[in-house]
């Protein structure tokens, strides 16, 4: 098996270095080697956004990014998305609309719904919903996430950090 | 609204809406699910699966896997032992499921499990699995119903006989059971109908679709215990059924629940945790197995394919006379269709005198299925549900008032034996008819469609502890893995009998050593039985303060009443108080600090079979527009009505009903397992099987009818499986609304739709 190659990137604000090999995504290499395991994996293949995590600002699929591609970025996970004791009003607002049930889509739901409001802090309710499409949820009906999105994005009033 | 079972108390927390307890976990990414588990120097475990729909096993050399590098154990079906076919409780035939583990002998199904291999890591797993060695010899194979119960079809089992019939065949076949439901005369009845309608549906095998790929970790200790992290759907399940397949007590087992990523029915069973427990054994290093989404897909339960005939008589005024149905549901691999429950639904929500109802189990060539919400229920729904609606269109009634005219209520004997105690299906069928929807205006080649749906819900066993807290703050402990946000609906329920906020109830999902037997989170009974649980000892937990109360105050302990979170006296002890200028109640917190002067740790406990979970009824009204140069169908509108009985946490009653009709409206639509001519499943993964997502759907109004169960302390009847009934045939009978097409086929997806509009049109 090839070496393993030593990475550094920025994570959620902090610098961090790891080592991997070349085969392995992101998201393997977050949750396997860096033990953060809010970042999940429902396919490993791009289909289901479980694994959604913000590389350089831009919403990707950790597992379709190779991890050496990290070297050099900045990386948001859902670990990154509280600030101290303060959840991030899009937290707030899927616990308060009940917009989790099982809560394995969850953290790939509210990584991309940040990208959503950064780019588009007023969306629609069909600009919500084609932004979500590619994360799957399979409990909810994507009603109360919606509702959570488009609440949100009137509690914060365009302060999308 | 409870008078009926007799409870007419005023809920302090019951119907509200708090946060859930674990809610900021499962935000933050800090909630640990099964593949989130690790522990100091574990080994992963692949499988090897079958590359072959049906084959024997001639030779298997796992020499050159277990020479490479890194790999530490591969083992096959000689590793587990060998149950006699018989070795079965209850509908669990657990030779089936060990050859379902690992495949003994022959390969039933693309994907079927062969050999497994633990390894450093997953990688070297993987390369392992190229060196293990199979000679198969390839045997024909069978995947669809009709011609697996053709005479001359290949037979997947040499010892299967057809049970229910009389005598029993002395040829085997893949029909593994014939059962059959009938109540009067169904030919004489006939004499009485003006209108049969006779109709032939037939629907796709489908997944569970949870996003949560199956995954644990096992470490076997060298004296034989074993401890198994998993998500599941019930960890005592996976306790029990792991024991039986390896012969282990089930004291050497303590499974440790993690968070479950969606099961939806697919996680009832096991299929890694025994391999896991074997490979750690031989290894003496924790092993953990993670399934990717193709293994998913071919590995784990399906829900059946199935075809359906209902034949129905019925009089000019729209009442049902007499019906007929047959319903032929795939097993996959091994017996186990939920054919009866199909058949004791399909006829459920009608009265009906005369009716004669044939299942028949089959097996083929796909992997076995497992329960999928309502198991059975949704294509049972979708032949009668639509031909319903096409005796109200033939008679020119409105489809409502017939439905009403046919409707069962209190005191009807159900279709499948027993009478109805309180149910709802008459108030559903009013919200409907109330409901802004039901009457507003519809758009070009739009069309509304409604349907009634229908499940038994379970009780089963439960066990629960309330322990009261030093300051009067209370530990909720059961065993059923939170689904969909259960922990909320037992901390409500806790609170609501101790009388103290709901944030000061911490519910906890206990591992199998820490809290007595919980039967799976399944048949929508967990919020029903262990809430009821929860409720006894919650209420011991009163009692006993109620006694501390009395102690500390000197006086009867029926003297003393339980209010607002205190003691309160009543009658001699009350005077008694007043002459001593002592009377006033004695808050929990009181209790709770002084425990250990009267008596020692306040601790509440319950364990019941519960029974009496009362039936489910859901209407959903539905508005498609469909595409007719495409064949694509929109959903424009849909609204669910459903009897909860209690809504404990409406939030998530509202989200199991929306959950349930999102599912419903992709087996509707767009999904269904497609295979190719060798039998293996060309579309395993999340691109090609097509769920909803969240630019498919419309808003999903939800209206909760709430006739009170009378088996329920507060009335409390399942929600999470009859919503995914309705969708279907409301859906086809909305098509038929908007282009006057009957669909009987799943999926109602744009080729087949367009296909039928084609041909309507008398083209090729």
């Amino acid at each position: 098996m090839a070496r393993k190659t030593h990475v550094q990137t920025t994570i959620n604000g902090e610098q961090t270095e790891f080592l991997c090999h070349p085969h392995q995504s992101l998201s393997e290499v977050l949750r396997d080697e860096l033990h953060m395991t809010g970042t999940k994996e429902g396919c490993t293949t791009g289909d289901c956004g479980a694994c959604s995590v913000l590389l350089d600002g831009r919403l990707v699929c950790g597992c379709l990014v190779l991890a050496i591609e990290a070297e050099d970025t900045e990386i948001t996970t859902i670990e990154g998305m509280a600030s101290g004791e303060k959840l991030h009003p899009l937290q707030q607002k899927f616990l308060e609309h009940a917009a989790l049930q099982c809560g394995i889509c969850t953290p790939g739901f509210l990584i991309a719904a940040k990208a959503l409001l950064e780019h588009n802090p007023d969306p629609t309710e069909h600009e919500v919903r084609y932004w979500l499409s590619g994360n799957l949820c399979r409990c909810t009906g994507y009603d109360k996430i919606v509702a959570a999105v488009l609440d949100a994005a009137q509690s914060m009033g365009g302060d999308t950090r | 609204m409870s008078e009926s079972n007799g409870s007419d108390r005023k809920f302090k927390w019951v119907g509200t809406r708090p946060i859930r307890h674990d809610g900021v976990d499962k935000v933050t990414g800090r909630a640990n699910y099964g593949a989130d588990f690790d522990l100091p120097g574990m080994l992963h475990a692949c499988m090897l699966r079958s590359p072959h729909a049906h084959a024997r096993i001639l030779r298997i050399d796992t020499s050159k896997a277990l020479a490479l590098e890194g790999v530490k154990a591969v083992i096959t079906s000689d590793d587990i032992p060998e149950l006699a076919l018989t070795d079965a409780s209850g509908p669990t035939n657990f030779s089936d499921l060990s050859r379902n583990v690992l495949a003994r002998d022959k390969v039933l199904y693309h994907g079927h499990a062969v050999a497994a291999v633990a390894a450093t890591s997953t990688r070297i797993a993987q390369e392992a699995l190229a060196l293990i060695e199979v000679e198969y010899e390839p045997l024909p194979h069978v995947l669809d119903l009709r011609a697996a119960m053709a005479p001359d079809a290949p037979i997947l089992h040499d010892h299967m006989r057809t049970k229910g019939v009389d005598p029993t065949p002395d040829k085997a076949s893949n029909i593994a059971a014939k059962m059959e439901l009938s109540r009067g005369d169904v030919d004489q009845a006939r004499a009485y109908a003006d209108i049969i309608i006779e109709r032939e549906f037939e629907t796709a095998t489908v997944h569970q679709g949870d996003i949560e790929p199956h995954a644990c970790v096992a470490q076997t200790n060298e004296d034989g215990q074993t401890t198994v992290w998993a998500s599941s759907q019930g960890h005592f399940m996976i306790r029990a059924y792991s024991a039986r397949l390896l012969q282990l007590d089930i004291s050497q087992i303590k499974v440790i629940p993690m968070e479950i990523g969606g099961g939806f029915g697919g996680k009832t069973t096991v299929y890694l945790e025994p391999i896991a427990i074997v490979l750690s054994r031989k290894t003496g290093r924790p092993v953990k197995a993670v399934m990717t989404r193709d293994e998913v897909f071919r590995a784990t339960g399906p829900a059946p394919a199935t075809l359906i005939n209902v034949k129905f008589g019925a009089n000019r005024d729209g009442k049902v006379v007499a019906a007929k149905c047959k319903l032929v549901y795939e097993a996959g691999a091994f017996p186990g269709s939920p054919v009866t429950a199909g058949a004791m639904c399909i006829l459920a929500p009608f009265d009906l005198d005369h009716f004669l109802i044939e299942g028949y189990d089959v097996v083929v060539n796909k992997p076995k299925t497992a329960a999928y919400r309502a198991p059975g229920a949704p294509p049972a729904a979708f032949a009668a549900e639509t031909v319903i609606d096409e005796i109200a269109h033939e008679l020119e009634i409105d489809p409502l008032d017939l439905r009403r005219n046919n409707a069962v209520s209190k005191g009807s004997q159900a279709a499948y034996g027993p009478k109805f105690s309180d149910i709802g299906l008459l108030e559903t069928l009013d919200a409907l008819r109330a409901h802004p929807h039901y009457s507003a205006p519809l758009g070009e080649n739009q069309g509304r469609g409604f349907a009634v749906g229908f499940w038994f819900n379970a009780g089963m066993q439960s066990s629960a502890e309330v322990k009261l807290n030093e300051d009067g703050t209370a530990i909720v402990i059961e065993g059923c893995p939170d689904i969909g946000g259960s922990r909320a609906s037992m901390a409500i329920m806790a609170a609501e009998e101790l009388g103290i906020d709901v944030y000061k109830v911490r519910p906890v999902v206990a591992d199998t050593e820490t809290v007595g037997i919980n039967d799976t989170t399944g048949g929508s009974r967990v919020t029903f039985a262990t809430g009821m649980a929860v409720i006894e000892a919650s209420q011991e937990v009163v009692k006993q303060c109620c006694q501390r109360a009395a102690s500390v105050w000197d006086i009867d302990p029926t003297d003393v009443i339980w209010q607002d979170g205190c003691a309160v006296a009543t009658g001699d002890g009350a005077k008694k108080l007043e002459k001593e200028d002592k009377l006033v109640p004695m808050p929990i917190a009181e209790i709770a600090a002084g425990a250990a002067r009267t008596g020692g740790p306040i601790t509440g406990k319950a364990s019941l079979n519960a029974r009496g979970a009362g039936p489910a009824f859901a209407v959903h009204l539905v508005d498609v527009e469909v595409d007719r140069d495409t064949g694509k169908v929109e959903i424009v509108r849909y609204t669910t009505i459903q009897d909860a009985g209690r809504a404990i946490h409406p939030a998530y009653v509202e989200g199991q009903m929306q959950g349930g009709a999102a599912q419903g409206i992709g087996w509707a639509l767009n999904e269904e397992y497609v295979y190719d001519a060798d039998g293996v499943l060309a579309n395993p993964g999340f691109l090609d099987y097509r769920m909803p997502v969240a630019l498919d759907l419309p808003m999903i109004d939800t209206v909760i009818v709430e006739v009170p169960n009378p088996r329920h302390p507060y009335g409390v009847r399942g929600v999470g499986e009859v919503p995914i009934v309705p969708p279907i045939p409301a859906i086809a009978n909305a098509i038929h609304d908007a282009i006057g097409i009957r669909m009987r086929k799943l999926p109602m997806s744009p080729p087949n739709v367009l296909a039928e509009l084609v041909r309507a049109s008398g083209g090729a």
